[in-house]
């Protein structure tokens, strides 16, 4: 049941047919699991917690600093040196009392992922370095845990969401980090501060769809934007059968740290 | 860059490509990202660099089947090809 308070703050969603009361239950009890809380997840935690998500987790090691306020709208120039998922707690917390927020003051590795993960319904790749978006990547796919990819350089961003054994994953398009050094960092090449606003609200819009049950998810198809040209272009992608998690014959069965795997964007 | 993007789509406005691609007789009318090029390139590695890009910067499909990057050379071009070419983008 719904409070009165509850029916007015999501009476715009009520009246869609596609969400409903049922709809608003379902985004209430489910959980999302935000992995970054930096350009990506600013948005997405925001979203999330307007949305009512009953439970949505933040995993971040980083505090806040002055050059993430360009482009990482959840924190505020009061907010500077206090952890990102304080601060991000506050935010979702002042917005919207029903969610339950779950911080994780940590970066993601091979030897805590599974256990962060566990338990969320959707993950949310908002980080800023392959290594983790690897280990996101393989995390899930293991797990059998829906996730969205994202990422940001530039002017340019994709996103991707991944339903392990029913569509293609990141590692059946990159089956590998690149080389060291082949892709510039957001600290070298700079980042549109409003881009990630885009994207990280595409990867919200794929959580809120996922728990909702409802359209058709991004899924086999990485959509690129560029901000500049001001174009989408979404590529069909197949499922890879030489994928190394999850083709025909995985040579990745557990969890490992892609150590090499460079800081691609260095948010702080 | 994005390729299929509207800043992509002005690699094809190159002078010296067009001249390259004008010369050849065995020119190819493929599909790059949803758009349709004519290119004279024989592999796909010949392709990207036709495209100015990095082979370690991008993923290639062919006919929706990701490419292992060790086959890029080996691996020729024909008439009606649909290529999706993607690009690592990291950053968060």
């Amino acid at each position: 049941m719904f409070s009165e308070d509850q029916i007015e703050r999501y009476s715009r969603h009520i009246i869609l047919k596609e969400v409903g009361g049922k709809g608003q239950r379902k985004l209430l009890d489910g959980s999302v699991l935000i992995i970054g809380a930096g350009g990506l997840g600013s948005p997405a935690a925001l979203y999330l917690a307007a949305a009512g998500v009953g439970t949505v987790g933040i995993a971040d090691a980083d505090v806040v600093a002055v050059s993430n306020l360009q482009r990482q709208v959840i924190h505020h120039t009061p907010d500077l040196g206090k952890p990102k998922v304080e601060s991000a707690r506050e935010k979702m917390e002042a917005i919207n009392p029903d969610v339950k927020v779950v911080t994780y003051k940590s970066w993601v590795r091979a030897d805590n992922i599974a256990g962060i993960i566990e338990g969320y319904d959707f993950v949310i790749d908002g980080t800023d370095n392959f290594a983790a978006k690897f280990l996101i990547n393989d995390a899930c796919v293991l797990a059998g845990k829906p996730y969205s990819h994202g990422g940001i350089l530039h002017f340019i961003g994709q996103t991707m969401t991944v339903l392990p054994g029913e569509s293609p994953c990141y590692r059946c398009i990159f089956p590998n980090p690149p080389p060291p050094g082949a892709i510039p960092t957001c600290a070298q090449a700079g980042v549109l501060g409003v881009l990630p606003g885009t994207i990280g609200t595409i990867q919200a819009t794929e959580a809120i769809k996922f728990l909702l049950g409802v359209g058709k998810l991004l899924t086999g198809r990485l959509l690129m934007y560029d901000a500049e040209g001001m174009d989408f272009y979404a590529s069909p992608i197949a499922r890879n059968r030489r994928c190394p998690i999850c083709g025909e014959n995985p040579t990745i069965t557990a969890l490992h740290d892609e150590e090499g795997a460079m800081n691609a964007c260095d948010l702080g | 860059m994005i390729p299929g993007s509207s800043r992509f789509r002005g690699f094809f406005c190159f002078g010296d490509i067009r001249q390259s691609v004008r010369r050849m007789e065995d020119v190819m009318e493929i599909t790059v990202n949803g758009e349709r090029k004519t290119v004279g390139s024989a592999s796909i590695l010949g392709l990207l660099r036709e495209l100015d890009i990095d082979p370690g910067r991008v993923a290639v499909e062919l006919n929706m089947e990701i490419l292992p990057k060790s086959n890029y050379e080996t691996t020729g071009l024909n008439d009606g090809d649909r290529i999706e070419i993607v690009h690592f983008v990291g950053g968060g």
